[in-house]
């Protein structure tokens, strides 16, 4: 690993117009922010999807108010149709998982923090980096738009499996435009985030200041960067599988599709074409996504307790390394989500054995943060009361992972909700968490105040309980054979289930509703918070060199120079401080053990 | 808030645990012969899973107890054999966990998976389509006859596109709605979809398995016990995916037989 020593060069000058500085910025923190934002909407939109599903879940029958007025063909008279839930539901998980969990802590808090924490002034292509913002916010517009075409958006969930995907509406309400508007929609969202992804390790790789050798970078740029890689190779897959799909609906080609399908009594005009091959393209992508999704929550919650625990990790190698071979046992796992499909079932047995494998960095992650608390004078804040949430729940999804890894189990288990509720946690949840973390630990940087500490507590608490009685549940209805994409449970064995799900309801309603909580003060600290300091929390990296929030060209002009890693906590100092910024000079009287 | 936070993990860790110990959920009694395997593989995944998620939320909560309101001259203290113990931990632990599952897990696998049907099992045919299953049954012939897609039409009730005009071997084949199997004896089940991606799944008798546009896929199994199961679709199928079902009548042999002359005779 090589000191760069070149000091990175002007990227561009200071915005001088209201469009230059909030809209079309090249400023790698305004375009964070606009991705955070983003994500707000995407999860709002999101959140409020997922109540109508649960309603309409332990109600089936109930009248929702007001929902005929948003679709009088999906819920006339309030109650909605089967058609209508399964729609909501492939909405909630593609907008959730693109433009919430991949947007917020990858693209957002990376845009925002990665140049600062590498020492650059700016990403090396600023108006790429801008166009993937443009572009994303784009492919949520074109994803919403299917709300409004003739028969509304897509009914196929967000894996869309082929043929369902690919035979055009005869298939079922929205699997015409409304499944051709959602391969746009993710087609133009990878464009995105390649372009994201080629800015990132670019940074990583390119722009580090004199002295910031690899090995120097804190644990979330080391995060962005792995996440990166994955991004630059599981979105390359998804475009071109979703521009097959967009060909088999527009240009009478067969890619997925093969002979003699029969929809209402008519042979469909295709032939050639196999169902498995987009299996195999969507979940080639889909699960390297799935660590899309929390590698950079591994990132920042490494990031936020080693500043709260003011000593250093365990062991930083074993962190960056488990983070990397879990991005590369990714590629190797995908099969896993195919085990019943039909595919070769000795091909089962081969993807099984790294399933099962992942297990070791994933364990090896949360023991080294277990093993790094004890000891440590750890700072309870909201931030690192939700990175400890995150790992609680990353455990709590993880453990469901030794079922599904094995496809003995898989036979019982599959498109349950287990799956469901395995999925939720590990990467939905704790993800989610992760985010929180990052922005009760950022905000005061990003928007130069403090959030309100009392909300944020309150936040957390009544999330981390909420989450668990809605998700913990969900285990126990796939064990007991409950399918998932149900729009009603109408079979004998399932009838039983019901109470249980209009718990889960009640508890997903009163979570979102403390959502609001957050909203509020996100909004009132944002406006009203009282003003930060550069390095509220004491921390080391190189965001807490810079006023809060920091000039356009993040140093000001000057080349910052890193003396240390960003894991000097706990140790003694001439200044009587326990923790060496990074670009100090100063070296430590004893320190504390750790590698 | 750093103990009650250590209080809460605790308390939901247990209160997780309580209905798995409890059995409160439970998928429906197996009927199958496989099925034990299965249930086995499952409980011994239970018992690993379930105290490597209580170890691990009770080693997080007692931590965070006990350093979470720490004297501020405390001196910072490394965890009993540091990192290198964790790491072997993991990997050995874990490791060995992970491998006896997978090597355990396999052989339930490779019963239903890499063990051919019995020659004398009996055959049926299995259609998948938007929103109903379909049964197939050879007839006297022991023979199906040739599908032509082309020739379905739900209107006249020629659901698998047969043309017995033309072949011989369709003649006789018998078309239900509803599953019939004789108990203890072996099913050979062959699966086609007539239209999108469905699955068959028999929550009672462990069988999951996809119908895949395109491919002719087959599962056996034995039921071993007499009674009417559910089959339903867990492969999101369209609209009417939630109320895609069929059932499963597992007959005595006599039964059964009866109730095939009585299906040929409706035909």
């Amino acid at each position: 690993m090589h000191e760069t020593s070149a000091a990175p060069a002007v990227q561009h000058g200071p915005p001088t117009t209201f469009l230059r500085k909030h809209v079309f910025s090249t400023d790698h923190k305004v375009i964070g922010i606009q991705y955070y934002h983003l994500a707000l909407v995407a999860v709002v939109t999101g959140m409020v999807l997922s109540w109508l599903m649960r309603i309409h879940l332990a109600w089936t029958n109930a009248a929702i108010p007001g929902l005929q007025v948003l679709s009088p063909n999906g819920a006339p008279s309030g109650v909605m149709t089967p058609e209508y839930y399964l729609q909501l539901m492939t909405m909630h998980a593609t907008i959730m998982v693109f433009f919430v969990l991949t947007t917020a802590p990858f693209a957002a808090f990376g845009n925002y923090f990665l140049p600062i924490q590498t020492g650059a002034e700016d990403m090396p292509f600023p108006h790429f980096n801008m166009m993937s913002f443009w572009v994303t916010l784009t492919a949520f517009i074109v994803l919403i738009t299917a709300f409004f075409v003739s028969d509304g958006p897509p009914l196929a969930g967000w894996t869309s499996y082929a043929p369902l995907s690919a035979i055009g509406k005869a298939a079922g309400p929205g699997q015409g435009a409304g499944q051709v508007i959602w391969a746009t929609a993710l087609g133009i969202f990878c464009i995105g985030q390649l372009l994201g992804a080629l800015n990132f390790i670019s940074t990583v790789l390119d722009m580090r200041c004199k002295g910031m050798t690899l090995n120097r970078l804190p644990y979330t740029a080391w995060a962005w960067f792995i996440t990166s890689c994955m991004g630059l190779t599981a979105f390359a897959v998804l475009m071109p599988a979703c521009i097959l799909l967009i060909l088999d609906h527009v240009a009478g080609t067969s890619f997925f599709v093969p002979s003699g399908l029969v929809i209402n009594d008519q042979l469909i005009p295709h032939s050639g074409g196999s169902t498995l091959l987009w299996q195999h393209l969507f979940w080639f992508f889909g699960h390297p996504e799935v660590y899309i999704a929390i590698v950079p929550g591994l990132g920042i919650v490494s990031h936020v307790l080693v500043t709260n625990m003011r000593r250093p990790m365990l062991s930083t190698k074993a962190i960056l390394y488990s983070m990397w071979a879990l991005a590369f046992l990714s590629y190797m796992v995908y099969g896993h989500h195919m085990f019943v499909s039909g595919m070769n079932p000795y091909s089962s047995m081969a993807f099984s054995f790294p399933t099962l494998m992942i297990t070791i960095p994933s364990t090896i992650v949360v023991l080294i943060w277990i093993g790094s608390l004890y000891g440590s004078k750890l700072r309870i804040n909201t931030a690192s009361l939700f990175a400890l949430g995150f790992i609680s729940m990353f455990v709590s999804g993880g453990v469901s992972g030794f079922f599904l890894a094995q496809p003995s189990i898989d036979i019982q288990l599959h498109a349950t909700y287990f799956v469901v509720g395995h999925f939720h946690m590990v990467m939905g949840v704790a993800a989610m968490f992760g985010i929180f973390s990052g922005t009760y630990f950022w905000f005061p940087k990003m928007y130069g105040r403090m959030m309100n500490e009392s909300l944020g507590r309150i936040h957390f608490w009544l999330t981390f309980v909420g989450t668990y009685c809605i998700f913990m549940p969900f285990h126990y209805l796939g064990w007991a054979g409950n399918v998932r994409r149900y729009a009603a449970f109408t079979d004998d064995y399932l009838k039983p289930l019901i109470p249980l799900h209009q718990f889960i309801t009640v508890a997903a309603l009163f979570t979102g509703a403390v959502q609001l909580i957050f909203l509020y003060n996100f909004i009132h600290s944002r406006l009203r918070g009282a003003t930060a300091p550069a390095n509220p929390w004491e921390g080391t990296s190189l965001e807490w060199i810079m006023p809060s929030p920091p000039p356009w060209n993040n140093f000001g002009g000057k080349d910052p120079v890193v003396y240390h890693d960003a894991d000097q906590y706990g140790v003694m100092t001439p200044s009587g401080a326990d923790y060496i910024m990074q670009d100090s000079p100063e070296m430590p009287i004893t320190t504390a053990s750790g590698d | 808030m750093g103990k009650l936070l250590a209080v809460t993990i605790i308390v939901i860790a247990i209160l997780s645990a309580i209905p798995v110990i409890m059995h409160t959920w439970e998928p429906p009694a197996d009927v199958s012969t496989h099925g034990k395997l299965i249930d086995d593989q499952m409980a011994d995944t239970m018992i690993e899973a379930g105290v490597s998620f209580l170890a691990a939320q009770f080693l997080l909560a007692i931590f965070i107890w006990q350093f979470s309101s720490r004297r501020a001259d405390a001196k910072p203290k490394t965890f009993p054999g540091g990192a290198k113990g964790l790491v072997i931990a993991a990997i050995v632990l874990v490791g060995v966990e992970v491998l006896a599952l997978g090597a355990f897990g396999a052989k339930a696998w490779a019963q239903v998976y890499f063990t051919p049907p019995a020659v004398d099992a009996i055959p049926i045919q299995v259609q998948a389509g938007q929103f109903a299953f379909y049964f197939r049954y050879p007839g006297p012939d022991g023979k199906f006859g040739p599908l032509h897609p082309e020739l379905i039409n739900e209107g006249n009730q020629n659901l698998f596109g047969l043309d017995p005009e033309h072949d011989v071997d369709s003649r006789d084949d018998i078309v239900t709605a509803e599953m019939a199997i004789p108990v203890n004896k072996e099913i050979h089940l062959l699966m086609h979809s007539k239209d999108v991606s469905h699955s068959f799944f028999v929550p009672a008798l462990r069988i999951h398995q996809d119908f895949v546009p395109g491919l002719d896929l087959s599962v056996h199994f034995t039921a071993t016990q007499v009674g009417k199961y559910e089959i339903v679709c867990s492969q999101l199928c369209g609209l009417g995916h939630y109320n895609m079902r069929a059932y499963l009548e597992v007959m005595s042999q006599q039964d059964y037989e009866d109730w095939l002359k009585k299906q040929a005779a409706a035909q």
